[in-house]
């Protein structure tokens, strides 16, 4: 059938929460009904990067981006633009504060600035047919490396390539390899680690669920060099539509002789599993992962030896996370050259963000190694809502640091961020705006680490708790004379005394927001005043009777009924009932609300 | 299903290609077919159909047909305007399945304009 149009419509977990399911249903019975099946195909794919504004649908070949599309706008939708041409311009993406929309994709500055490999078919390919795979060069390395090339061949285009893992620690991946293969025993194991733990990134769900397929390559093309016959995907258990996409990638794969037995008829064995994970944050460290597949509790173990000796039953075991897995086709079809020379020095390639927080265009973004954050908050994440100023980024997630607004013309590479207290992690980014309290953005991340402890290390299962109380007080206003150094004590000890890199890393947001932000802590326990205005205990919320005009707006919002007064003239709060929750603040178009 | 061959993926490839090319919005040539209130009113839809049907017939990887509204000349429809590369566009009116056949074989495929069908060569200057 020649289609003249086909209509990407973006199934992510993001845009299926926000209805994208029922959009689908509806243009595909409106379709129906305009008699325009012939003429359009309605395409599912994976993530756009653009889910907060979900669900999004792209009309090609114009590459007309809609967003936020309802079920009810889309007869008004096909007729427009399906039966009679004209893009339908109340859907279309608007930048922030602009009045103008951009009608196509290619020119909207959130997806002009990105650059793709790893999400090279995004919104491209329903992630669900192999031959849409296969025509965007899919497959091609594979056959490439077991035709033309030896398993040293491949392992030196990897290392020349200057590839680092992309889980968060950033070793680099030929070297990773090189060892493993180096091993005498066997059998050789491959993993690839889709236990994506950190709150609010998505990256390794957003490449399994838009291409599963770059995942499988990778892993073939990795087995062939490290000399392995059986490789797992481990994916978290709470992603439910990665894991069904996966599963019927790998089927597809099989049924087409990619993976399984003589694979393209070289005599090259090597299949796949999808295994789902154990449901807690540690699996994603790679000694509890083992454990965890071997059917054992998810806890780390002493390193050495690394898996790459003795890793899964004991066997010599590689494991790489998938978006390093997704880029090793391209480096195999592109060269190494050409990868190396995206980046920075020490860091080749591009990174995947899960770009989040206090942001306009908060998605899913890849750009190249070396941009730096001002780039990624402003040029492609749109600046701070509501005219704020931006604070800090924190990268890396509950490992990671935050880096303060005045240095966002650090460029984003493994070791700048490293030198700046925070790490490049497995691409969490969230931007915080001046509204935040650091302190209590610290005790966030700590109350997950802490309910995430395996509880194996005394360390990181005592001390984080520790550190989590003296947070916790602090920002209830208990904060006392001491409690700074007691956490400039713990936070190595908590380091030094952890297995793995939960324990390891998880003192890094308090010990960031210390190095960049110490004033806010001092203020929290010497004045007993939180400058953001955040924490409970320690603001009281008045209107200011100059700037109130008595339109009683927050008096109607408050849910206490703690506000009152005469119309037109000054209200009051009642401190008493007050319970400090903010919609007087929000509503009050006078700012006359104050937070001290 | 039986095991690829390397040599197997382009073949795959070859079949998913205008569809490829469709969603990368890179066609050799691109079809419009002026689907405005009045364009439809004088068969327009025949006209898309034929535009198709002609694509699926003659295997036309590299042809995009994309649907606009009226074109200004409301009592030449049904319309089409064809871009073709290092050619100025062809606007072709009073248009019957026929003579969309004519067009896809001797300007389409052929690269040479079908003049007895064409109103006039190039667009209205913009602004």
């Amino acid at each position: 059938m020649a289609y003249r149009t086909n209509a990407m419509i973006c199934t992510c977990t993001n845009c299926v929460s926000n209805g994208a399911l029922q959009v689908k249903e509806a243009l595909e019975a409106e379709i129906k009904k305009q008699h325009l099946d012939d003429d359009v195909k309605i395409v599912p794919t994976g993530a756009s990067g653009l889910c907060v504004n979900g669900p999004i649908l792209v009309v090609q070949p114009e590459g007309i981006f809609y967003r936020r599309v309802t079920v009810k706008e889309v007869p008004h939708l096909v007729e427009e633009h399906f039966l009679k041409g004209r893009p339908v311009e109340s859907l279309m993406y608007k930048e922030p504060g602009e009045e103008t929309p951009i009608p196509s994709i290619r020119d909207i500055p959130f997806f002009k600035n990105q650059r793709l490999i790893a999400l090279r078919n995004r919104g491209l390919i329903d992630p669900d047919e192999i031959d849409e795979y296969i025509a965007r060069d899919g497959y091609q390395a594979l056959a490439k490396v077991l035709t033309s090339m030896s398993p040293e061949e491949v392992i030196e285009e990897i290392k020349a390539s200057g590839l680092r893992g992309r889980g968060g620690g950033g070793f680099p991946t030929g070297r990773k390899w090189e060892l493993c293969r180096a091993s005498a025993d066997t059998p050789k194991y491959l993993i690839c680690n889709a236990d994506e733990g950190d709150p609010g990134a998505f990256m390794d769900r957003s490449v399994l669920e838009a291409d599963p397929h770059s995942v499988i390559e990778g892993m073939c093309i990795g087995a062939y060099a490290m000399g392995s016959s059986q490789g797992y995907i481990y994916a978290r258990v709470e992603y439910p539509l990665a894991i069904e996409r996966m599963k019927r990638a790998v089927e597809q794969a099989r049924d087409y002789g990619l993976i399984g037995e003589d694979i393209f008829g070289t005599g090259f064995n090597f299949d796949l599993e999808v295994f789902q994970g154990a449901g807690a944050f540690v699996c994603g460290e790679e000694t509890s992962l083992i454990a965890s597949i071997e059917g054992k509790p998810p806890e780390p173990r002493m390193r050495p030896p690394y898996p790459a000796e003795s890793g899964l039953w004991g066997k010599p075991t590689n494991i790489n996370n998938v978006e390093t897995w997704a880029n090793v086709p391209v480096i195999i079809n592109w060269g190494a050259a050409w990868f190396s020379d995206i980046g920075t020095d020490t860091s080749k390639g591009t990174k995947v963000f899960s770009l989040a927080g206090n942001v306009n265009n908060a998605g899913l973004v890849e750009v190249p190694m070396g941009i730096t954050l001002r780039e990624i908050v402003y040029d492609i994440g749109g600046g701070i809502p509501n005219g704020k100023a931006l604070k800090a980024v924190q990268t890396g997630g509950p490992s990671g640091g935050f880096v303060p607004g005045d240095m966002l013309d650090l460029a984003v590479d493994y070791d700048r961020l490293q030198e700046a207290g925070a790490i490049m992690g497995s691409g969490g980014m969230i931007v915080v705006d001046e509204g935040t309290c650091m302190v209590d953005m610290a005790k966030y991340f700590l109350e997950f680490t802490t309910s995430e402890s395996c509880g194996r290390c005394n360390a990181c299962r005592e001390g984080l708790q520790a550190m989590y109380q003296i947070l916790t007080d602090i920002c209830a206003g208990k904060g006392k004379e001491g409690d700074i150094e007691l956490l400039e004590e713990l936070a190595p000890a908590v380091k030094d005394g952890s297995l793995c890199a939960l324990g390891r890393t998880a003192p890094n947001p308090v010990l960031t927001t210390l190095r960049y932000f110490r004033d806010e802590y001092e203020a929290h326990i010497n004045e007993r005043r939180c400058p953001a205005g955040v924490c409970k205990a320690l603001i009281t919320y008045s209107i200011d009777p100059d700037k109130c005009k008595g339109c009683m707006l927050c008096v109607k919002n408050c849910p206490q009924g703690a506000i009152s007064g005469e119309e037109k003239k000054p209200q009051e709060i009642d401190q008493d009932a007050c319970i400090k929750c903010g919609a007087c603040r929000d509503v009050c178009k006078f700012g006359a609300v104050m937070v001290q | 299903m039986a095991k690829l061959k390397p040599e197997d993926l382009s073949g795959i490839a070859e079949k998913v290609k205008r569809t490829m090319l469709l969603r990368e919005g890179e066609g050799r040539v691109r079809v419009i077919v002026h689907m405005g209130t009045c364009g439809i009113a004088a068969g327009a839809r025949a006209i898309m159909k034929a535009a198709l049907d002609e694509i699926e017939a003659k295997d036309l990887k590299d042809v995009l047909v994309t649907a606009s509204s009226c074109a200004g000349l409301c009592s030449r429809e049904p319309m089409m305007t064809v871009e073709a590369p290092d050619q100025p566009p062809v606007k072709y009116v009073d248009l019957t399945p026929e003579k969309v056949e004519a067009i896809f074989a001797q300007h389409i495929v052929g690269g040479k304009v079908v003049d007895e069908y064409a109103l006039a060569q190039g667009s209205e200057r913009m602004l």
